[in-house]
């Protein structure tokens, strides 16, 4: 592990990865989010699907396809030379959450981006990160001429714990997509501590 | 659409897919052996004693942009298959093969569980806010 400062010679450094999920409903804005805080213009990334071995996509209505491309954005924050964040938009479809479980192995948390005009759009991702005890905080996405709730209202339509931070956000916004970063980081840290059980204690 | 003979050379845009199919590059294998499945945010680091890849004829043009890509930057395998426009599964195959040929090695990422302190996600977070 390359932690520290980097070395001196002609090694290349190799960074300590770490990546958060950026989830919800389809247009609700998580290109846009990790767009907006992403040195880099966020990539697209494919994975090519068969119908071989993926008994979880169900392709019913569809059977003339015989691959599907599910596209996942992703976006890359080097924090130094050694550590560097990345951002993963998840596909929105239900059908391809065999790829969340992939993206969300080893994720830091994740951000649920919601909409309050389409709430029930991210009851899924709620759902999942709770499940899995994957630490999420919700940011509702402000849209313009959408109606502002107060946090609290959220929470309750959306049934969460009372530690789920929910925040108001603008996906558009640098400055707005760091905190969000930067309060789902803060959660997963108390999160952590809270479940951090002692082994046969 | 046109009857006219000139619309050959414009068989193959985009729309109609790669020429060659993905799994094509990798033999038709889905897997790479021995190999855990790589995360996408591990990094692939080029050897410093690979040499020159384009010598060797068991490497495919991918592996050799692979090894390229890698050398002076490591990169994710998440950031290579958007690079190469190439399917994820696809990445994986090929980097198996270069840690096989021991042309890269590859570091996985610490999951946050066992990240030895809380240190590194306060740097995350200083960092962010530095932004």
């Amino acid at each position: 592990m390359a932690l520290g400062r980097p070395e001196h010679g002609n090694f290349p450094v190799e960074p300590v990865t770490l990546k958060i999920l950026v989830a919800g409903g389809f247009g609700v804005g998580k290109t846009t989010l990790v767009g907006a805080i992403s040195e880099i213009r966020p990539l697209r990334t494919e994975e090519r699907l068969t119908e071989a071995g993926r008994p979880v996509d169900d392709t019913s209505g569809v059977e003339a396809k015989d691959t599907t491309t599910v596209a996942m954005d992703f976006g890359r924050i080097t924090l130094r030379d050694d550590l560097v964040l990345y951002l993963f938009g998840t596909p929105g479809q239900q059908r391809f959450w065999f790829m969340w479980d992939e993206l969300s192995e080893g994720a830091l948390g994740a951000v649920v981006l919601a909409d309050t005009r389409r709430l029930e759009d991210c009851f899924a991702a709620v759902d999942y990160f709770e499940r899995r005890a994957i630490p999420f905080l919700v940011a509702v996405n402000c849209f313009d001429g959408a109606a502002r709730y107060p946090s609290e209202s959220v929470r309750r339509a959306l049934d969460l714990d009372a530690g789920v931070p929910v925040v108001l956000c603008d996906a558009r916004d640098r400055d707005s997509a760091r905190d969000v970063l930067i309060g789902l980081i803060q959660h997963a840290m108390r999160y952590t501590a809270e479940h951090r059980q002692p082994v046969g204690g | 659409m046109s009857e006219d003979g000139q619309v050959s050379s414009h068989w193959f845009d985009d729309d109609a897919g790669p020429v060659v199919r993905p799994y094509a590059m990798t033999r038709g294998r889905t897997t790479s052996t021995a190999q855990h499945r790589l995360d996408l945010i591990a990094v692939v680091v080029t050897e410093p004693a690979a040499g020159d890849p384009e010598t060797d004829p068991t490497l495919s043009p991918e592996h050799v942009d692979i090894v390229g890509l890698c050398r002076g930057t490591p990169q994710s395998v998440a950031e290579l298959a958007a690079e190469l426009d190439l399917p994820i599964g696809v990445v994986r195959v090929l980097v198996g093969d270069l840690v096989h040929a021991e042309l890269v090695h590859v570091t996985r990422p610490v999951p946050p569980a066992e990240l030895p302190d809380e240190s590194i996600l306060r740097d995350v977070i200083n960092g962010l806010r530095a932004l």
